[in-house]
C-alpha cells in the first residue's frame, strides 16, 4: 500500500483562484429592501471576511455572490457581480455553472444523509453530470478530503455515511464536498457558529491551507476569527429601518487596528453587536 | 474491597435528619373538564378499533364455516362456479392481485410525477389550485367512474391494449386469442372488460391518495440539503434526484402502497368495467376476469344460507391482504418522516 501522501500533489488542478467584485449591489425581500449600493471587491487568494451585526445583510450579499439569492421568493436585486471582470447575471453564463465556480459552505453542515462519505465528497460530479473513472474518482476523493483537513480521520471508513461523523467533521466534509469541484471561490456562511473550538481552529487551519488555491469569503459573528483569518474585511451594518450598507472595507490589520469610522471602532471592540 | 465503596444506606441513619428519599409527587392530576375529554376521546378511540375487531372477528368466523364446508381447497381451488356450489376462489384472488398490480403500474408514476410538479415545479400561486383539483379527483363516486370508463375510456382504450398485444403478444401476459387483427370491430370483444381496462381506471382512481402522501413528504425534504445541491451547481433534476427522492422513498413506497390497499378493495368501477369470467388466466389484455369485491357485490344477493359465509370468507381474505398492506405501508411513511431527515 502506498504510503499517504499528506502534501498536496494535484497536478491535474484546473482552476485557480479567481477574483470577484460586487459593484453597487442592492438587494430586497418583496419591497423590503435589504441592502443599498454595496460595492465590494475580492481579490483573488485571499480571505474576506464580512462582519457586522446579525440583520445586516451580509448573508444576503453573500447569497448574491453565488446566485443563491435568488432561490428565495420574492427576493430581487440589482447591481453586478464580476467574476474575473465577468458578470455573473448577464445572460451568457447559466446559474449552475456559476454556481459550480463559486462554491459555498453552510452554517449548518449539510451533508446529503443516503450518501457515503466518499459519495458526498462527489455529490457535485453526479449533480453536475460529469463523468468520472474509478481510479481518478478515488483520487480526488482523498485530495479533496486531504485538502479540507479530513482525510487521516476518515480514511478507513468511506462508506460509512456521511452523518455518521461528528459536527466538526461534517462540516469539513462540506468542504471537501466543495473543493471537490473545483472552485475558484469559497463562500463561507458563519461555517463554524454550531461548532466547538477545537473543530473552529480545524476549519480555520483548513481555511489558511485552502486560500493559496481558492479565494474565500467569509461571513462571521466572531470577531476574533475574522482577525486570524481573513486579510480583508468589510464591516456591514443596517441602522434602525434602514437597509444594510458596507462602513468600511479593508485590510483586516486596518479595520481592526485604526479604524476609520467610530461605528467600526465600536463593533470590533465589542461596544455593540 | 467492599470498605471502599461508598454505602449510603451507612450514611444516611447518621445524619438523623434525612429520611429515606423518595420521589414526590409533581402530577397535579386532570381537572374535571380535561378528565370528561379524556373518557369521551378514549371511548370513541376505543370504538372505532372495537369495531375493526368486530369486522374482521365476524369475517374469521365466517371463515370457519366456510372451512367446514368447503374445505382448504376454497383458498386454492380453481373451479369457482357458485351454480353448482363450487367455491374455490384462486381465479378470483389472482384476478383481484392482476387489477391491483395493473393499477399500480398506471397510477405509480402519474402520482409520482404529479408529486414531484406540484412540490418542485409548479409556481406558487398553481400549487394550492392544482392540490385541491388532484384531491377533486377522489371525491368523484366510483360509480361514476366506472359509467364513465365502460362509455367513452374503454373504446379508445382498447386499441392501446390491442396495439400491445399485437406488438408484445410473445410475452404470455400480452397474449390474446381470437382474431384481434380483424378488419372490422369484431376484434373489439376479445379486449372488452379486461383486466387492463381495469386496472387502468382504478389506476387513475388511486392516484389522488398516493400523490398526497407522496407531495407530503417530498414538501419535508430540508432546505439545507437542497441549498447544498444547489451550490454544487445542480440543475433541478439533479437536486431532486439527490435530495427530494432519497428524503421521500418511505414515502413513496408507503403511499403506494396504501394505494395498493384502496386498489385492491375497489368495486363498483370494477364491476362496471369487467366482463365476468372466473376462469383463472394471467392475459391481462384479454377480456374477461374477476375480483374479489366486485364478485361479493354482484352475488351476494343470489347467495342462499349456506354460500353466504362463503362470500364473506372472500371478503374476510380481502380484509387481511388490505390490512397487511397498508400496515406495510404505515411503517414506511413513518419510517421514512422521522429516520430519512436526518437533521443535524
Amino acid at each position: 500500500m502506498a504510503p499517504v501522501s499528506t502534501t498536496l500533489d494535484r497536478p491535474e488542478q484546473r482552476s485557480t483562484a479567481a477574483e470577484l467584485e460586487a459593484r453597487e449591489v442592492s438587494a430586497w425581500f418583496g419591497t423590503n429592501k435589504v441592502l443599498e449600493q454595496v460595492s465590494l471587491t475580492m481579490p483573488r487568494n485571499t480571505v474576506t471576511a464580512l462582519i457586522g451585526p446579525s440583520g445586516c445583510g451580509k448573508s444576503t450579499f453573500l447569497r448574491i455572490l453565488n446566485r443563491m439569492h435568488e432561490k428565495v421568493p420574492s427576493a430581487h436585486l440589482s447591481g453586478e457581480v464580476l467574476l474575473d471582470g465577468y458578470d455573473i447575471y448577464a445572460p451568457g453564463l447559466t446559474v449552475t455553472a456559476t454556481r459550480k465556480r463559486i462554491g459555498m459552505v453552510f452554517q449548518k453542515p449539510n451533508p446529503f444523509p443516503a450518501m457515503s462519505i466518499a459519495d458526498n465528497v462527489t455529490a457535485g460530479l453526479k449533480l453536475t453530470g460529469t463523468k468520472i473513472g474509478r481510479s481518478e474518482r478515488a483520487e480526488l476523493i482523498e485530495r479533496s478530503l486531504t485538502r479540507a483537513g479530513l482525510w487521516n480521520e476518515v480514511k478507513d471508513r468511506l462508506n460509512q455515511p456521511g452523518t455518521s461523523l461528528s459536527g466538526g467533521q461534517q462540516q469539513r466534509l462540506c468542504i471537501a464536498r466543495s473543493l471537490a469541484v473545483d472552485p475558484e471561490l469559497l463562500l463561507m456562511d458563519e461555517p463554524c457558529s454550531a461548532l466547538d473550538p477545537t473543530s473552529t481552529y480545524r476549519i480555520e487551519q483548513t481555511i489558511a491551507e485552502i486560500v493559496s488555491d481558492v479565494t474565500i469569503v467569509i461571513v462571521t459573528h466572531n470577531m476574533q476569527q475574522a482577525a486570524r483569518v481573513s486579510q480583508q474585511c468589510a464591516f456591514f451594518l443596517a441602522s434602525q429601518g434602514t437597509p444594510g450598507q458596507i462602513v468600511e472595507s479593508g485590510e483586516t490589520a486596518q479595520i481592526f487596528g485604526s479604524p476609520r469610522d467610530p461605528r467600526t471602532a465600536d463593533y470590533v471592540n465589542g461596544r455593540f453587536g | 474491597m467492599t470498605l471502599l465503596l461508598d454505602d449510603p444506606t451507612e450514611d444516611a441513619p447518621a445524619e438523623g435528619v434525612q429520611e429515606q428519599d423518595a420521589p414526590r409527587s409533581v402530577d397535579p392530576g386532570l381537572g374535571r373538564v380535561d378528565k370528561t375529554f379524556r373518557f369521551t376521546v378514549r371511548g370513541i378511540g376505543m370504538f372505532v378499533l372495537v369495531m375493526t375487531v368486530a369486522i374482521g372477528g365476524f369475517l374469521g368466523w365466517q371463515a370457519t364455516h366456510t372451512y367446514h364446508d368447503y374445505g382448504l381447497k376454497f383458498f386454492y381451488g380453481t373451479t369457482f362456479d357458485p351454480s353448482r356450489n363450487l367455491f374455490q376462489i384462486a381465479p378470483i384472488l389472482l384476478g383481484t392481485v392482476e387489477v391491483a398490480l395493473v393499477a399500480l403500474a398506471v397510477g405509480f408514476p402519474i402520482a409520482l410525477m404529479t408529486a414531484l410538479f406540484i412540490t418542485e415545479y409548479a409556481p406558487s400561486r398553481l400549487k394550492s389550485p392544482l392540490i385541491a383539483l388532484v384531491d377533486m379527483m377522489a371525491a368523484v363516486p366510483s360509480v361514476i367512474v366506472g359509467v364513465w370508463a365502460v362509455k367513452w375510456l374503454q373504446d379508445r382504450a382498447i386499441f392501446t391494449t390491442r396495439w400491445i398485444s399485437q406488438n408484445l403478444g410473445w410475452i404470455p401476459i400480452f397474449h390474446v386469442d381470437g382474431d384481434i387483427d380483424a378488419a372490422s370491430n369484431t376484434w373489439q370483444i376479445n379486449f372488452i372488460g379486461s383486466v387492463a381496462i381495469a386496472g387502468l381506471v382504478v389506476g387513475l382512481m388511486i392516484v389522488p391518495l398516493a400523490c398526497s402522501v407522496m407531495r407530503g413528504v417530498f414538501d419535508l425534504a430540508p432546505l439545507s440539503e437542497r441549498e447544498a445541491a444547489y451550490a454544487l451547481g445542480s440543475t433541478k433534476w439533479g437536486m431532486i434526484r439527490t435530495v427530494v427522492i432519497p428524503f421521500g422513498r418511505g414515502g413513496i413506497i408507503g403511499g403506494t402502497m396504501l394505494a395498493l390497499g384502496r386498489a385492491l378493495g375497489e368495486t363498483v368501477a370494477v364491476l362496471l368495467i369487467i366482463t365476468n369470467d372466473d376462469t383463472p388466466k394471467i392475459q391481462v389484455l384479454s377480456g374477461g376476469t374477476d375480483t374479489i369485491s366486485a364478485m361479493i357485490a354482484s352475488q351476494f344477493g343470489n347467495a342462499h344460507q349456506g354460500q353466504l359465509a362463503a362470500y364473506l370468507t372472500a371478503g374476510f381474505v380481502l380484509f387481511v391482504m388490505t390490512i397487511a398492506v397498508n400496515t406495510v405501508a404505515a411503517i414506511f411513511v413513518n419510517r421514512s418522516r422521522s429516520g430519512a431527515g436526518v437533521d443535524v
